[in-house]
């Protein structure tokens, strides 16, 4: 088999050596009756050509990539400029381990203390982990570090947060003593403008920015309301190249900000792998999750980078560790960061400028088709609900079959009061065309 | 701010990013928009904007990241350099089909929320996969949501106390107990405890095999849920009494869930679901090969039997026909773990893998593997101090007490590694043993690379009888030597700002 | 070999402890700081908290490592060591003296007798080995 270095010959000498005479010893210790006496039913061996035709042919049923698209609700079709894929692919990175060895792994710290240093740059914030698993997972851990600090466990999270992250926060708080409460947002502005339920037991005002309709939240009340009540504000951005033009989450007093940096430059890959952002103020350094990767001098003076502060970690803490994360997303936070630093300062900012005028102008058009209509009053970023005249699912069907455009996302699958509404997603990738094309196509289907 | 140079060569000098920022300089094109061009002050409120002109970003050209990263990369060990005899990490050979395969348009530009008619190739790809790791495993129930390992394991243990709940309705709040051997790795109490269960510690015998006397006694302590078992255990050994274990739980009205960082045991040669065990995580990222990438990501799919099939993550992916589906059908579900359907592009790699190597390939790695362990085992017994004289698996462990009266420890041995070329092993884990190495070589070494391990390991004990100090001191040939740890944790500074000092620290 | 102050009681979680009055001052003993290693924090409760004996007061972290503090003695917290924040090294350079962690008022005076002098302490530690 090509990926064993060892040839059956080698190996028999191997065995000789060791005083066996046949591979199956080797498993003497497991009692015979347990051993497969049988391979196992699964396809293969298969050479390259037949593994790409397999793979091929699967990847050729999603149909979806080839159509025009506005689908958002938490991933993004982004543009990724090509040496992000060229560079993490360098075996150096890609075929390396945790860096818990510093000294042999002065490449991945690096690139750790620089994606941390973004992360904070972007959102505010003082220190950042070195990723968590994606948003959702973040967001989670977030709710668990609030009860810590804080030590009260009511959590209130605004129902314009993405739904799949409040489910991921419920299953990963269950058999705590989280209690979690659900705010409402206001269906006109489609922000969420009262927090019902704040008061001294709550642990975290749980908010997303821009939401998942959309809406850039009034970081700057909540935020207040959330601190005089003594609970920690939250902040959740699944849409990260929004912090290239939104005032940050830090700069409105943020406690936790977390969020989803799949903008940064990663294919969306059908939900994953993505890379989870979590940030926080330095004086909640030790309840924070995840790896942490700092600055260290060697004897001769020089500097290098090393994963530290690891005491609050499984490894070490065990049960009472501030997580079970060990293993994160590693490559694609270098993804990120080669994103992040390839855009910079000038790159990051226009391209969430892109996104806005892009969606400001689609936001023109289809609101002026007749029957259709821009439901929430606040403004909004790339996303954006959409009222038709009929149940959104319908719309969406009739575009995606009779118009081949993946149209949007329809808010019935999350919130069955609103039939009619959908979510439209507009990022620098879309096309003035493409915009004219799916309204003239709305137009039609009124 | 003065940059002391370290050495004279370019690629041992690549500060932080932000330090070789200039202003000015730019890394990408866009196209010219298609559409009149709005600022953003003209589309949003000015008190929404950001006021910091995104300040402290970096500024450089293309050229400028490419020559950081490559530099940067310089610096790493990786698989592809060498052996990686990191024990319970499983460091193979990462394919680059498998990467081909996952850099398919139709897989890497799908979103995720596409219609499932519009996705049906990558809902037949996570099938596929359940199927093929349910034979694998002898376990039916397939979840590819959870992320990683510990996700896994939270996702196993949260589906035993879902079944107590259902299965013994109030009186479920009685078995709050979870069992975990002395040896466990740190991410099984801690995923025990996130789903609200206790801890109570089995002690291993001698041999290194869990102590059935003790096991018994805990069980009889009551409000047992269930154990948490590694096997082979973080002593490389095959837990020989599975079956009686798994007896000895379910009597106790537990469930067993076992770790499955060291499937690449027994993959082809034994199965889990046939050894009594109710549910397993696997590391996608340890035996099937996906990347390591520096830390992630990773896959830690949850497989599990049949009864308890009904309480796995939603969305479950179902073959009706000739037809894929998500399946949010399951009211008992413990929920969703993680957004969307897990980490895909992970799916895919070890699909190829398992494709790629088919009944045979696969058999052939996993007795290459515990053929390599056994050899290092054997080869290192009379150099090293080997606490048990049991098969070793996949995995060699020794401990550093003949080097310890010298002055010598673990720690300084893997170090020294490092200056023969090797990355070291895992050490000072499992905890049980002092100053414990783990060796996993994998089946990704030949045996030419595998004697020079062992050759180095001999000669390093010389060393340390010899000339101690060199070992003590190690290692010599890297970039920078030892960091000291403490003052990184006692001063933390997690990030680049203006005046931070650079590359060394002024005298 | 570690250093044992004849003047001080001892427990077997390593901990030391020197009574004036009805007043302990509660630190942790050489052999623990040299097990323990670099030391880099020590987290610390807040004055008028009360435990028990042998009840976990606080814990000490080193790089690799992280260990509870349990009070030999029962009481509530005077004083807190607030030094070994900006310093927690001392408790490697001096655990006997700077790195003193908390002072108790004990609820019973006489607690303290029951602990191990300094001799059966030295015993304690060579049964250990």
């Amino acid at each position: 088999m090509r990926y064993i270095p060892n040839s059956p010959e080698e190996r028999a000498g191997m065995l000789a050596e060791i005083g066996l005479s046949e591979p199956a010893e080797l498993f003497r210790s497991i009692p015979a009756d347990l051993r497969l006496n049988r391979p196992l039913s699964i396809i293969g061996p298969l050479a390259e050509t037949e593994v790409l035709s397999e793979m091929n042919a699967m990847a050729g049923r999603n149909t979806a990539v080839t159509k025009p698209s506005f689908l958002g609700g938490g991933v993004y079709a982004h543009y990724s400029p090509t040496i992000v894929d060229h560079l993490i692919q360098r075996s150096e990175f890609f075929t390396s381990y945790t860096p818990y060895q510093p000294e042999i792994s002065q490449g991945t710290l690096q690139y750790i203390f620089e994606f941390q240093t973004l992360i904070c740059q972007l959102t505010g914030m003082e220190v950042a982990n070195a990723s968590m698993y994606d948003g959702s997972t973040a967001m989670a851990e977030a709710y668990l570090m609030a009860q810590r600090v804080t030590q009260r466990n009511k959590i209130i999270v605004a129902d314009s947060v993405h739904p799949q992250y409040r489910q991921v926060a419920e299953t990963y708080t269950q058999h705590g003593d989280a209690e979690i409460f659900t705010a409402r947002h206001n269906p006109k502005s489609g922000r969420l403008e009262e927090i019902t339920g704040l008061d001294s037991e709550t642990a975290a005002v749980v908010v997303q920015s821009p939401n998942f309709f959309g809406c850039i939240e009034d970081l700057a009340k909540i935020s207040e309301a959330a601190h005089s009540a003594g609970a920690m504000l939250i902040v959740v951005v699944t849409e990260a190249l929004s912090l290239g033009i939104l005032k940050p989450p830090g700069a409105f007093g943020a406690d936790i900000v977390v969020g989803e940096g799949q903008s940064f430059g990663i294919p969306m890959s059908f939900g994953g792998p993505h890379v989870g952002l979590f940030a926080t103020q330095e004086k909640f350094i030790r309840q924070m999750p995840g790896r942490l990767c700092g600055i260290a001098y060697d004897k001769s003076g020089r500097r290098g980078f090393v994963l530290t502060l690891s005491t609050r970690e499984q490894h070490i803490r065990r049960e009472k560790a501030t997580s079970n994360i060990c293993t994160n997303q590693g490559l694609i936070a270098l993804a990120a960061t080669i994103y992040m630093e390839t855009l910079g300062r000038k790159g990051l900012r226009e391209v969430a400028g892109r996104n806005l005028q892009n969606a400001a102008f689609a936001i023109e058009r289809i609101s002026a088709i007749e029957g259709y209509s821009i439901p929430h009053k606040s403004p909004t970023f790339n996303e954006f609900v959409v009222r038709g005249p009929r149940p959104a699912a319908e719309i969406l069907e009739t575009l995606r079959l009779e118009f081949g455009i993946l149209g949007g996302i329809a808010l019935s699958d999350f919130y069955p009061d609103r039939p009619n509404d959908f979510l439209v997603c507009t990022t620098e990738l879309n096309t003035r065309s493409q915009i004219e094309s799916l309204g003239a196509a709305l137009h039609q289907i009124s | 701010m003065s940059i002391k140079k370290v050495t004279q060569h370019p690629s041992q000098n690549e500060a932080l990013i932000f330090e070789r920022s200039q202003t000015g300089r730019i890394g990408y094109t866009l196209p010219r928009p298609d559409i009149e061009e709005k600022s953003p002050e003209q589309i949003l409120p000015q008190e929404l904007l950001r006021d910091d002109d995104l300040a402290g970003l970096p500024e450089v050209s293309e050229v400028d990241i490419v020559r950081h990263f490559t530099r940067m990369s310089t610096w790493n060990y990786s698989i592809d350099l060498g052996m990686y005899p990191l024990g319970s990490c499983t460091m193979k050979y990462n394919s680059r089909l498998n990467e081909k395969a996952a850099r398919i348009e139709g897989f890497a530009a799908l979103h995720p929320l596409a219609p499932e008619s519009e996705s049906q190739g990558a809902l037949e790809l996570i099938h596929r996969l359940q199927e093929a790791l349910a034979e694998i495993t002898g376990l039916p129930g397939v979840s590819l949501q959870p992320a990683a390992g510990a996700q896994g394991e939270m996702t196993g243990v949260m589906l035993i106390r879902a079944f107590l709940n259902k299965r013994d309705g109030a009186e479920a709040a009685g078995r709050r107990v979870i069992l975990i051997p002395d040896n466990a790795h740190g991410t099984n109490p801690a995923s025990a405890a996130m789903a609200g269960f206790t801890v109570k510690t089995i002690k291993s015998t001698p041999e290194g095999l869990t102590d059935l006397e003790h096991l018994h006694r805990l069980c009889n302590e009551g409000g047992i849920a269930g154990l948490m078992l590694t096997n082979p255990n973080t002593v490389g050994i095959f837990e020989t009494n599975i079956r009686e274990i798994c007896q000895i739980i379910h009597n106790a009205g537990g469930l067993v869930y076992m770790d499955g960082a060291n499937m690449n045991a027994l993959v082809g040669v034994a199965r889990p679901g046939d050894m009594g065990v109710d549910v397993i995580h696997l590391n996608l990222h340890k035996t099937f090969s996906t990347p390591h990438g520096g830390g992630g990501p990773g896959c830690g799919p949850c497989c599990c039997t049949a009864e308890l099939a009904e309480f796995l993550p939603v969305p479950r992916i179902e073959r009706e026909e000739s037809r894929f589906r998500l399946n949010f059908d399951y009211p008992d579900s413990i929920g969703r773990v993680k957004a969307f359907y897990g980490n895909f592009g992970m799916m895919i790699r070890a699909l190829a893998y398992i494709y790629t190597h088919g009944p045979e390939g696969l058999r052939e790695a996993t007795e290459t593997a515990v053929l390599n362990a056994r050899y290092v085992s054997e080869k290192l017994k009379d150099t090293y101090h080997r606490p048990f004289d049991s098969d070793c698996m996949h995995e060699a462990i020794f401990s550093h007490k003949y080097q310890k009266s010298r002055g010598v420890t673990t720690l300084d041995i893997a170090k020294r590694l490092i200056d023969y070329g090797f990355h070291p092993p895992t050490i000072y884990f499992p905890l049980v043993i002092d100053g414990a190495m783990l060796i996993e070589p994998t089946e990704s070494v030949g045996r030419a690379d595998l004697d020079a391990f062992i050759e180095a390991m001999k000669d390093i004990d010389a060393e340390s009888r010899e000339n101690p100090q060199v070992v003590i001191d190690a290692p010599h040939s890297t970039r920078i030597g030892r960091l000291d740890e403490a003052a990184a944790a006692r001063k933390p500074v997690l990030r680049w700002k203006p005046g931070l000092e650079s590359l060394s620290k002024s005298a | 070999m570690p250093n044992i102050p004849e003047n001080l009681r001892y427990s077997k979680d390593h901990e030391w402890v020197e009574v004036n009055g009805d007043i302990a001052t509660i630190g942790i003993t050489d052999y623990a700081q040299s097990s323990l290693g670099d030391v880099v924090y020590v987290d610390l409760p807040r004055a008028g908290d009360k435990f028990d004996a042998h009840e976990a007061f606080g814990s000490v972290e080193s790089v690799k490592a992280v260990s509870e503090v349990f009070t030999p003695v029962g009481g509530q917290v005077t004083e807190v060591n607030e030094g070994l924040n900006d310093a927690p090294e001392t408790v490697n350079t001096d655990p006997y003296g700077s790195a003193w962690f908390i002072k108790l008022k004990m609820d019973n005076p006489g607690e303290a007798d029951g602990l191990l002098s300094a001799e059966e302490y030295e015993e304690y530690l060579s049964s250990m080995e």
